[in-house]
């Protein structure tokens, strides 16, 4: 299974549209429209909104995109009457295109928080980037925490990838024709997002499919990777692995 | 208890909570034209309508169905018009009967600190639900002086009905204060000044609803605590 997707809108055409449309990249993700009245008007509806919840919940949890003001009002409704579960939550982020990255994340098996993230960094790099930043912020925190066991003792020499500050790192060079374009930053985004790191790609943030892509790194560009967290390492090695084939397109 | 004069000995049951939402579904029905008025000259003019249809959806479930308490009532209508307003107001007033009927729990009667207790949290539901403060040209510009009068009443040792009346007379003033207001918040908000003489159709609507809870207040202590209610309410 995957994270499912509901779409909020007060519009039944232009919900079931965005579910469309972010299903051209996400085949086997749940996409559930909740668009108009119960009577085919415009607005929003708890009982439709409800009703989608428990067809896109498949046990990986819920992301919910929402149109305007009262939608997400009646999104928050339909989530207080179910008593707030866990595995709902409200992104706040665009519709359009904040449905297709949650979409593209949630079909390459990222968890319920990064697709949610990849929601919410659709539309704004800077925004992305500044939550990455203070996300950077809190880990850069731990790891004073962290320091004694990285921080080893002088005859010990630390791998050749692990910086002092616990991150590993990696410098990779793209070689396959087109570059980190739509369908290579998905796979990354999808399968970092899946694993517990923090990891930064050229200063954008890994696990998100549009900041990768809005790199606009061609062949030959090279890419400067830190990952810190207890994935880091197997996040740096599938980078690795990605680039060095080419992302299968050589 | 009941020989105070105030009525402060006075309970409201199920049969006051179905009697409000009847009252609040008539007194919606009547001003249709009236809401849709104020919401048309600054907002999308769907205000009236909107909740008409949502009240008279209660009250085809009040025809089938009998709630056994004020809370199973409140919590039946929150259902009902989040899933038939459309609009913002049917989460706002949504919320705010679903959070009453939580605050009043399985009770089978409320006193005078039942009452404040729910319109409190009524009131804490919609400014939760729509992010909005006092002064913004909202329904919470009735809400929140119709909170406080009633907390007053009811701190005076008053009944429910004369709580309740406090309530409705304070949302009426509140709803009347909105007019020289600047919007910030919905659809009214875009409009910026031109906003400014134009009363909120959230805060007329909810004064509509709350008065309707003190009519079916004073209704109930009418009939059912002899002469001496009655002659409190009429004081």
């Amino acid at each position: 299974m995957s994270v499912g997707l509901v779409i909020v809108s007060h519009s039944a055409q232009l919900a079931a549209g965005v579910a469309e449309l972010a299903a051209q990249m996400a085949r086997d993700v749940v996409l559930v429209p909740a668009g108009g009245t119960d009577d085919g008007g415009i607005g929003t509806s708890l009982e439709k909104v409800m009703s989608a919840l428990e067809k896109a919940d498949g046990g990986d949890g819920v992301v919910v995109l929402t149109d305007l003001g009262s939608a997400v009002m009646t999104a928050e409704s339909a989530l207080e009457f179910m008593g707030d579960p866990e595995n709902v939550v409200l992104a706040n982020a665009p519709l359009v295109e904040g449905a297709v990255a949650a979409a593209v994340a949630a079909q390459s098996g990222a968890g319920l928080a990064v697709v949610k993230k990849a929601a919410e960094t659709a539309l704004d790099p800077a925004g992305g980037a500044a939550g990455a930043d203070a996300a950077g912020g809190a880990v850069g925190g731990a790891p004073a925490g962290r320091d004694p066991a990285v921080g080893l003792p002088a005859g010990a020499t630390p791998t050749a990838q692990a910086s002092p500050e616990g991150a590993v790192t990696a410098m990779l060079t793209l070689i396959n024709p087109i570059g980190l374009h739509a369908r290579p930053a998905a796979t990354l985004a999808g399968a970092l997002g899946a694993m517990d790191v923090d990891i930064d790609i050229n200063g954008a943030d890994g696990q998100s499919v549009f900041l990768l892509m809005a790199l606009g790194a061609g062949q030959g560009t090279e890419l400067h990777v830190t990952a810190t967290g207890p994935d880091a390492q197997r996040a740096v090695d599938l980078v690795r692995t990605e680039v060095e084939n080419g992302f299968g397109e050589l | 208890m009941t020989g105070s004069g105030n009525g402060s000995g006075q309970v409201l049951d199920a049969a006051w909570a179905i009697d409000w939402l009847r009252r609040s579904a008539a007194v919606v029905s009547e001003n249709r034209v009236a809401l849709i008025e104020l919401d048309r000259a600054i907002g999308d003019g769907d205000h009236g309508e909107n909740l008409d249809r949502g009240f008279t959806a209660i009250v085809a479930k009040l025809d089938q169905e009998t709630p056994a308490t004020p809370g199973a009532a409140f919590k039946m209508a929150a259902m009902t018009l989040m899933s038939k307003v459309g609009g913002a107001a049917g989460p706002l007033y949504g919320t705010a009967f679903l959070r009453a009927g939580t605050a009043v729990g399985d009770a089978t009667a409320l006193d005078a600190s039942m009452l404040v207790a729910a319109l409190t949290a009524a009131r804490d539901g919609v400014v939760a639900r729509g992010k909005a403060a006092s002064g913004e040209k909202t329904m919470i510009d009735a809400w929140t002086p119709a909170v406080e009068a009633a907390a007053a009443e009811a701190a005076a040792d008053g009944g429910p009905a004369v709580v309740l009346a406090a309530a409705a007379d304070a949302a009426e003033a509140g709803a009347i204060a909105t007019d020289p207001l600047i919007a910030r918040k919905g659809r009214a908000s875009y409009l910026g000044e031109r906003a400014i003489g134009h009363r909120d159709p959230g805060a007329a609507s909810s004064a509509l609803i709350l008065r309707a809870a003190a009519d079916a207040a004073a209704a109930s202590a009418g009939s059912a605590a002899g002469g001496s209610a009655p002659a409190g309410s009429a004081s």
